[in-house]
């Protein structure tokens, strides 16, 4: 099969390029996408991507296979190559710092205006904050991201505004936190999610359920947002 | 929280309220126009003057009108911030549109009031 590679190294490129590489598959296998690129790192070394868990987990090796992100190593490559041709770049609208690797500052930053973290000011009791099941399960769906921004990089809001609108990652988690019985700072997340730009850059065009690994609906999530907006403003 | 000064009422909350009112609006002048001119197949000068002489329909195309204008200013506004990077052209762009907006109010009204 023909593969196709976006090569950059700033250190010695002048500018990305696209390498054809032609590779038999061992065996004619089913393998996954990170298998082929460890099969293409064999051929040149030189070749650079991340991953780690190659399971699925860690949200390591998101890439853009045949124009649809996902994750290299839970991606067989039944599931994107057609007529023979696989086309690897890396996750569209951030920094390339090489080859397959991309610069996600801009990602982690928005990760982090959401406060991405439990906020509790009443007394911590004894043992620890007991949720009911059913407001335990108001998480299922939302607890899963991994932050390998498949979904945030699949969208055109993101593509305009990565330092103004939060994307569908960071949504999914202010909408984690928004929803969890324990944390007490609604209001202040609320306030501070309602201008132009954070929430409302969504236009549900839903590429973010299209791309997601792990199967979430971050689209839900942000009208979910917008419902709580809007019932506690007058 | 994204400070923005030239977004249609600050909020994106509102902004978002606006756009969808405005929306109900326009989609029920552009039903009932459409709905007019299908039910009148001799439709003549006179009776379109006696229609827009009707102080209710002054009402609901001046509504129309100021809605196009709030649902205009949003939209372009938002696909400005979207495609136009250099703050001066963002501001020549959008100055563009609210005078374009601005004149189409003004000449709505003069019309619909010099029938």
């Amino acid at each position: 099969m023909l593969v196709s590679v976006y090569r950059y190294n700033p250190e010695i490129d002048d500018a990305p390029y696209m390498q054809d590489i032609h590779i038999d598959i061992p065996g004619g296998k089913d393998i996954m996408v990170l298998d082929l690129l460890q099969l293409l790192k064999d051929k040149d070394p030189t070749l650079g991507y991340r991953r780690s868990c190659r399971e699925g987990v860690c949200g390591s090796d998101g890439m853009n296979m045949n124009g649809l992100n996902g994750l290299a190593c839970i991606t067989p490559l039944s599931e994107v190559v057609e007529n023979d041709n696989l086309v690897l770049r890396p996750l569209p609208g951030l920094p390339v710092i090489r080859d397959l690797v991309v610069d996600m500052s801009q990602f982690y930053k928005q990760y982090e205006k959401i406060k991405p973290f439990l906020i509790n000011d009443t007394p911590p009791p004894a043992i620890e904050r007991l949720q009911s099941p059913e407001e335990r399960a108001e998480l299922d769906g939302l607890y899963e991201c991994i932050l390998c921004a498949c979904c945030s990089t699949a969208c055109p809001s993101f593509w305009w505004n990565p330092d103004k609108f939060i994307g569908p990652s960071g949504l999914l988690q202010a909408y984690r936190f928004l929803a969890d019985s324990r944390d007490t700072a609604t209001t202040e997340r609320l306030a501070d999610l309602d201008d132009p730009f954070s929430v409302f850059r969504c236009h549900g065009i839903m590429n973010c359920v299209n791309v997601c690994p792990k199967g979430l609906n971050p689209t839900k999530a942000i009208g979910k947002i917008r419902n709580m907006l809007i019932s506690q403003a007058t | 929280m994204v400070t923005s000064i030239t977004s249609f009422g600050r909020s994106g909350l509102y902004d978002w309220m606006i756009q969808r009112v405005t929306a109900v609006v326009l989609l029920a002048f552009t039903v009932f126009m459409i709905g007019y001119m299908l039910f009148s197949p001799d439709l003549d000068y006179q009776q379109w003057k006696e229609l827009f002489e009707c102080t209710s329909m002054r009402i609901f195309t001046l509504m129309a009108l100021l809605s196009m204008a709030a649902h205009a200013w949003i939209g372009m506004w938002s696909i400005s911030t979207d495609y136009i990077k250099p703050t001066g052209f963002r501001f020549l762009f959008q100055s563009a549109c609210g005078l374009l907006t601005f004149i189409y109010v003004v000449w709505g009204i003069q019309i619909l009031w010099g029938v």
